[in-house]
């Protein structure tokens, strides 16, 4: 089991976290904070494994990250999953947010949580992995895009237009600020299929 | 200004949304918290309005502001509000709020149970599948109860997209309520063979299909395993098919992970698995399956360990492959592999220790957490032989070592490993003494207490070491760096308080005392913590007893008055002291030594008394010595020393007065007047109560354990110390040479062994006998330095050997401890939606039975015979079950049966693998044997029907069939429990396209149907541009894209490359549901290969039937009857001769086709229920007679009645 997905920047703000066991708000910051601390201080070439912090429950939890630019991607879960197997995971899902948002960046988290989560319940679903194909999670997604659009239609015109004289108008353009793009290379990633 | 007015006010009109909402908080940096309070309280404003966009925008912005740590559960009500949206867009910001804010606490969440289920059986797989995400992540026991039925229908639906979330979701189901488990687990079992998503060619090509549903299943029932493995041993040979032909990794890696947890149950397993699992190993590239697939050999070496000797092959290869992952550079894999190898120390520590070297190596790792997982290792690496060796080069770590984290854990290492299993790999205690010692320099740790429990340990059970530990402990108390650390909780200063007490409790072997003692009374340690000074204060009187003793035995009574006059100097130091417990002790113990010094003034000997006030000795008492006390024959724990006041007054109830009363009526003569009856029905009781407590320490008779009796300290030989050694060096790295002299006395031990050995050999030579021993060097040759006896440590007499292990009760995984291969009962099924006009309170437990009253008796006990029946079926099913897998679990292979046809999936060519495979495929057929594949079966089955083309939605359930062929025996309800898989049949077909559809209605939307069409390319051309047009009726109408036209024909959404299938659904509105009715409809496309292109067209007409309207929906015996009395219904009946088919396949069929579900059935009568999707009710009654079967029904339609009945006709001739 998944027990908790968590991702934060370099800095320890939370883009966004999903946690499959009920804890309070308080309880969640906590961990949050916890966990960016014990991973915050490890170098970038050690082993991306680490015994669980003290917050999310006992021994058998494993922590299982990958720093991606200025991203954690941070899986905590416990001993039934494989450790290879979720390193992989993660490396699908920062890849299919790559295709979802085309070029992902720290900025596309900031501001589009909410279709990280959707994203995320195409791969994981209450714990349990659900699928690991991005092919196919690409496809799903593709597919509620475009029925959220055909539910919008014209309705929706006037709203997307307001957004964007708001992003023409203010005064951040989001590609303005400088936050290095997500690599996704990653060497020595063990092949998986 | 003027620019801020406008961007106001352009704000105020268009809300906020969640880009503006990070932005503005991004923008707010230095007053973030009352930005967001702010926000806030516009999102108020927003959930006020009716607006649904508007909510749901602001639900949104909650539960990014959830993420930040804001309480959102004030909003759970609007979140409900926006789940319920008919949107997706909406629906779906309810479901991610409610999956991040809903707890079981949530006390809205009942109100989502009908907008749950609303959502689970839409028509848009979306919407199902948003919403068994959500359910997912807030499910709750009533939730999962209430709910649990549903989900398990969509187990069977027909994308696989909702199927796979489904299952996944049903081990939330199960958790949350663990009585859903037996019921849907032949389901969920089922889901293990799942088919390809478009449709039933997958299952003949035995290629890869899409792994989601299947990997979804295994994935659940991996997790359920895990928990309680022994209930899915049965399930072993299908893993082990399943494991031999999947080509998924993820599922390979799961279903390997099962079988680590399962063959430690069952070693034969594990002998079966080694040789699949080796090929694996070899063959495949993936790192993560070759961990995994190392793990599992691991695990059934494990379990295999005391019975065959005879794999040291497999060990090999494993720490083989381990020595490679862990010589790599990839982190990851160095981690992994130290992981797996500390598994294999545990049961063959002889092949890990010859990778000693590295693992030392990796203690010098720059990542922190592979140095811990090597300590880890060490741990068990080390023998007599190498431990002096492995401390040492540990103890050059400790000093290197940056960071208190890993030094504290190179610090508890160092002991672990020293004093495991009672001290084992100790052959010096000197040696072990010293190294505490060292550690004591140690600046900053947080374990001083660790070390001072050594220290305490070692010196009270190795007696022959007391007087080395003493000489050390006093150079601690002398020297000055313990007392510098006295600031830190836990310090190491801690260890001054094993030093203090082992000095005190045995100064007889003190070389000083005097010295220790003033060490001991020295004003800094006041600055020592409270509980350490009290220890100070009552071992210097031990200390001064000691001293006193020899000096009256020296005759030195001056000497004698000078310890006293010293200890009444400096004592008061410590009645000053603010700890209470120290303050005490010092003030007792002032009194009693100026009392002395009176009695010394007199010349009164003293000694003696002093030191009578510490006779004795104490000796070490095991930690659970107390547990183990048994309760002495003829007490009674559980019996009331007085009665209880009154019935109503439980006993934890008011404590103080009971306790009142008990002092009142303390008088002696209370238990005879207790009444004898009473008493015995009590002691019952409570033996009934006792026998099901796990907790509860049995008395049953024990054999006494006897402990030897530890012989005198006489009997120990003490060493001589060899002088050499500086003993009163603290602080002094010491203990290297104690290696050095360990190694002298080996050689030693070893040359005169060997001189031994030779004067032997010359004497058997003499008498011409030969000797094969070779002089070997091996662990049992070391003999310890000292003869050290470990004094065992004391247990009450009578101790009983009661070492249960405690259950958490409160584990929620224990619920799941559910016997699978037990038949399900009748009582055992989902909850399901109840309907309407049922009394729910009292449904489920009246059984009202729907044949009139006087044919109830006889009828009952005839019932009741055939549950004996079935009861003595299902026993004999089990057992047979249980003969199955011992049968399959037997190394000697099956009798083949005839050569299969299928081929082996197993990609190892070497003609070993081969033949296994082999192996594996006959076991394959045996499988299959016990499940025939009903998908194959079914797949011809449904091309004979076309052939007869007389109905359409026609078709055999799949178990049905099969049931029909061998004598009926197996009263299963499974059958009727589980709506078959699929009721597909056949539209139109030509050389192109064969078009499967579909009807089912749908409760929710009144008067739709959907259809599902099943478009299946055959050609070996692309499939593009379809369209489907059809022709509506008065009655029946097709809904299609606004603004379309009733001629245009509606585009199917995908297109279709050779080979491949594809469903589609399309929602009809009827009318009148009371007649059947046929729509013509022609399906056009555009066909496209290699030479070109080509339009074609493919005509169909869509049936209606009456039964098509229907949807099953269940209904309890009490309200069935209501329905029947009251009167409203109209009737009509039908009769159809020459039927063979048991009565059971019968209902099954009538449920299958038409709908239906079974409210009661009795004997060869059953009462049947279902309901249009206009809400018509429909009530049968179906009798069996010798060759005929008749069916009266009871509508509120009668056209309808009378239709289904012909419809019903039809179905039954064709039995």
């Amino acid at each position: 089991m998944i027990k908790a997905i968590l991702i934060f920047n370099n800095h320890g703000k939370p883009q966004l976290s999903k946690f499959y066991q009920p804890y309070s708000e308080d309880t969640q910051q906590q961990i949050i904070r916890e966990t960016f601390h014990l991973v915050s201080k490890r170098d970038e070439n050690v082993c991306n494994f680490l015994e669980g912090g003290l917050l999310i429950g006992g021994s058998d939890n494993k922590l299982i990250y990958r720093h991606y630019a200025t991203l954690y991607f941070v899986f905590c879960v416990d001993s039934s999953e494989s450790e290879l197997g979720i390193l992989d995971l993660i490396q699908v899902f920062v890849e299919t947010l790559d295709k979802c948002f085309e070029n992902v960046c720290e900025l596309d988290l900031i501001f589009h949580v909410d279709k990280v989560h959707n994203i995320l319940a195409e791969m994981v679903m209450g714990g349990m992995v659900l699928e690991t194909n991005m092919n196919e999670i690409v496809t799903q997604i593709d597919a509620q895009n475009k029925l959220e659009k055909s539910e919008a239609g014209l309705a929706g015109a006037p709203a997307r237009a307001v957004s964007a004289v708001k992003n023409m108008n203010l005064p951040e353009i989001p590609r303005n600020i400088n936050i290095g793009d997500i690599s996704i290379k990653v060497p020595n990633l063990p092949s998986f299929k | 200004m003027a620019l801020k007015m406008v961007k106001g006010s352009i704000d105020r009109m268009f809300d906020k949304n969640l880009q503006d909402l990070v932005r503005g908080i991004r923008n707010h940096k230095e007053d973030e918290a009352k930005y967001i309070s702010q926000c806030i309280d516009e999102i108020k404003q927003e959930l006020k309005q009716d607006n649904i966009a508007v909510k749901a925008n602001a639900v949104c912005k909650l539960t990014y502001l959830q993420m930040l740590g804001y309480d959102i559960s004030w909003a759970a009500f609007n979140i409900i509000e926006v789940m319920s949206a008919s949107k997706f867009t909406f629906k779906r910001i309810g479901y991610l709020a409610a999956s991040q804010s809903f707890h079981e606490g949530t006390d809205v969440i009942m109100l989502t149970t009908n907008q749950i289920r609303k959502d689970l059986s839409s028509p848009s797989q979306y919407d199902t599948g948003v919403a068994l995400t959500g359910l997912s992540c807030f499910v709750t026991p009533d939730l999962a109860r209430d709910l649990a039925n549903d989900i398990m229908t969509l187990m069977s639906h027909t994308k696989p997209y909702i199927r796979k979330k489904a299952v996944l979701i049903m081990y939330k189901v199960f958790l949350k309520y663990p009585e859903s488990l037996r019921p849907a687990f032949p389901r969920l079992k089922e889901k293990l063979e799942d088919p390809d998503p478009g449709g039933r060619t997958g299952m003949l090509m035995r290629t890869p299909r899409s792994p989601g549903v299947q990997s979804a299943a295994v994935n659940v029932i991996c997790e359920l395993a895990r928990r309680n493995p022994k209930n899915y041993l049965s399930l072993a040979p299908l893993f082990f098919k399943l494991m031999t032909s999947s080509t998924n990794n993820w599922v390979l890696i799961k279903i390997i992970k099962l079988f680590g947890a399962l063959t430690p149950l069952e070693p034969r397993l594990g002998k079966k698995l080694i040789e699949p699992l080796t090929n694996l190993i070899h063959s495949t590239s993936a790192m993560s399956l070759l961990y995994e697939c190392v793990n599992t050999v691991i695990a059934v070496l494990i379990s295999l360990s005391s019975g065959m000797p005879n794999h040291s092959a497999s060990i090999q290869l494993c720490v083989q492959k381990l020595r490679i992952l862990i010589e790599d550079s990839d982190q990851n894999l160095k981690y992994l592999g130290l992981l797996a190898m500390s598994k294999i120390l545990k049961t063959h520590p002889k092949s890990v220790q010859s990778h000693k070297d590295l693992i030392l190596q990796c203690l010098d790792d720059k990542d922190e957490s592979i140095r811990l997982r090597a300590l880890d290792l060490l741990y068990g690496m080390v023998s007599k032989k190498n431990l002096m060796e492995i401390v040492k080069k540990l103890m050059t770590h400790v000093d290197k070592a940056e960071g208190t984290t890993y030094r504290d854990e190179l610090l508890t290492k160092i002991i672990d490993i020293c004093s495991q299993s009672n001290y084992q790999y100790i052959t010096n205690f000197e040696w072990y003494i010293s190294i505490l010692v060292e550690l004591t320099r140690l600046e900053g740790t947080r374990h001083g207490h660790l070390i001072a429990a050594q220290m305490l340990d070692v010196a009270i059970r190795v007696k022959a070491i007391r007087k080395f530990a003493v000489s050390q402990m006093s150079a601690l108390l002398d020297s000055a760096h313990l007392l510098a650390s006295s600031t830190q909780r836990n310090g190491i200063c801690e260890v001054l308080y094993a030093a203090a007490w082992i000095c005190g409790e045995f100064s007889e072997h003190l070389q000083e005392p005097h010295h220790t003692l003033e060490a001991m009374l020295r004003p800094r340690v006041t600055t020592l913590p409270g509980h350490i000074q009290a220890v100070y204060v009552q071992n210097v009187v031990k200390l001064y007893a000691s001293i006193l003793q020899q000096k009256e035995q020296a005759g030195e009574a001056e000497g004698a008055q000078a310890v006293t006059q010293l200890m009444v100097d400096r004592l008061p130091q410590f009645v000053q002291s603010a700890d209470l417990e120290v303050q005490e002790r010092a003030s007792c113990i002032l009194q009693l030594v100026k009392h002395i010094q009176k009695l010394q003034a007199k010349d009164v000997p003293v000694a003696e008394e002093v030191s009578a006030l510490f006779a004795g000795e104490l000796n070490p008492v095991a930690p659970k010595a107390q547990k183990k006390v048994p309760v002495p024959e003829g007490l009674d724990l559980d019996a009331w020393i007085n009665e209880p006041l009154s019935d109503s007054e439980s006993e934890d109830e008011r404590p103080r007065a009971v306790f009142h009363e008990e002092e009142q009526r303390r008088p002696k003569h209370r238990p005879s007047e207790a009444d004898e009856e009473e008493l015995a029905r009590r002691r019952e009781a409570r033996k009934q109560e006792q026998a099901n407590n796990p907790f509860y320490i049995k008395s049953s008779p024990s054999p006494q354990k006897r402990y030897q009796d530890t012989p005198g300290v006489e009997h120990i030989p003490v060493v001589q110390i060899d002088l050499s050694v500086p003993l009163k060096v603290p602080g002094l790295p010491m203990s290297d040479q104690y290696v050095k002299l360990e190694e002298e006395r080996r050689h030693r031990q070893k040359l005169e062994k060997d001189k031994r050995r030779k004067k032997r050999k010359e004497k058997e030579k003499k008498g011409k006998r030969r000797h094969s021993s070779l002089p070997t060097e091996s662990d049992e040759d070391i003999a310890p330095a000292q003869q050290v006896d470990i004094v065992t440590e004391e247990m009450p007499e009578n101790a009983l050997p009661s070492d249960e292990d405690d259950k958490d009760p409160n584990d929620p995984y224990r619920a799941l401890d559910i016997d699978l291969d037990k038949p399900l009962a009748d009582s055992e099924k989902l909850p399901i939606q109840k309907h309407r006009n049922t009394e729910t309170s009292k449904s489920p437990e009246k059984d009202v039975p729907m044949v009139e009253k006087k044919s109830k008796k006889p009828k009952k006990k005839e019932k009741k015979h055939k549950e004996k029946e079935r009861d003595k079926e299902k026993r004999k099913e089990k057992e047979k079950k249980a003969e199955d897998l011992d049968f399959w679990l037997s190394t000697t292979p099956p009798p083949a049966p005839a050569p299969a046809p299928v081929p082996s999936t197993d990609e190892c060519e070497d003609a070993k693998t081969e033949a296994q495979g082999e192996e594996d495929d006959a076991e394959g057929q045996d499988q299959d044997k016990k499940s025939p594949k009903p998908k194959k079966k079914k797949h011809r089955k449904e091309k004979e029907e076309r052939t007869k083309g007389k109905k359409k939605s026609k078709k055999q359930p799949p178990g049905s069939e099969e049931a029909a062929g061998e004598p009926v025996q197996n009263g299963a309800p499974e059958e009727e429990q589980l709506p078959p898989e699929s009721s597909y049949s056949l539209l139109a077909e030509n050389s192109y396209v064969k078009m499967t559809c579909d009807i089912r209605g749908s409760l929710q939307e009144d008067s739709q149907v959907t259809v599902a069409i099943v478009l299946e390319n055959r050609s070996s051309s692309i499939l593009k541009g379809m369209e489907l047009s059809v022709l509506d009726s008065l009655n029946a109408r097709m809904a299609r894209p606004q603004g379309s036209s009733v001629h245009d024909g509606v585009p199917v959404p995908f297109q279709l490359p050779p080979g491949v299938s594809n469903e589609a659904q399309y929602v009809f509105t009827i009318q009148s549901i009371v007649m059947a009715q046929k729509l013509k409809g022609t399906l056009s496309f555009i066909a496209k290969n290699d030479e070109g292109a080509t339009h074609e067209k493919l005509d169909f007409r869509l049936h209606f039937s009456c039964s098509s309207y229907l949807i099953t929906t269940p209904c309890y015996s009490d309200a069935f009857a209501k329905l029947l009395e009251s009167g409203d219904l109209s009737m009509s009946s039908v009769k159809v001769d020459g039927i063979r088919m048991s009565f059971q396949n019968l209902l099954a069929k009538i449920c299958f086709h038409h709908h239906f579900s079974v409210v009661e059935r009795v004997d060869s009568c059953a009462s049947m229920y279902s309901r249009s999707i206009q809400g018509h009710h429909v009530c049968l009654l179906v009798k069996k007679g010798e060759n005929s079967v008749s069916v009266d029904g009871k509508c509120s339609d009668s056209t309808l009645l009378s239709n289904l009945l012909e419809e019903m006709k039809a179905t039954l001739a064709k039995c």
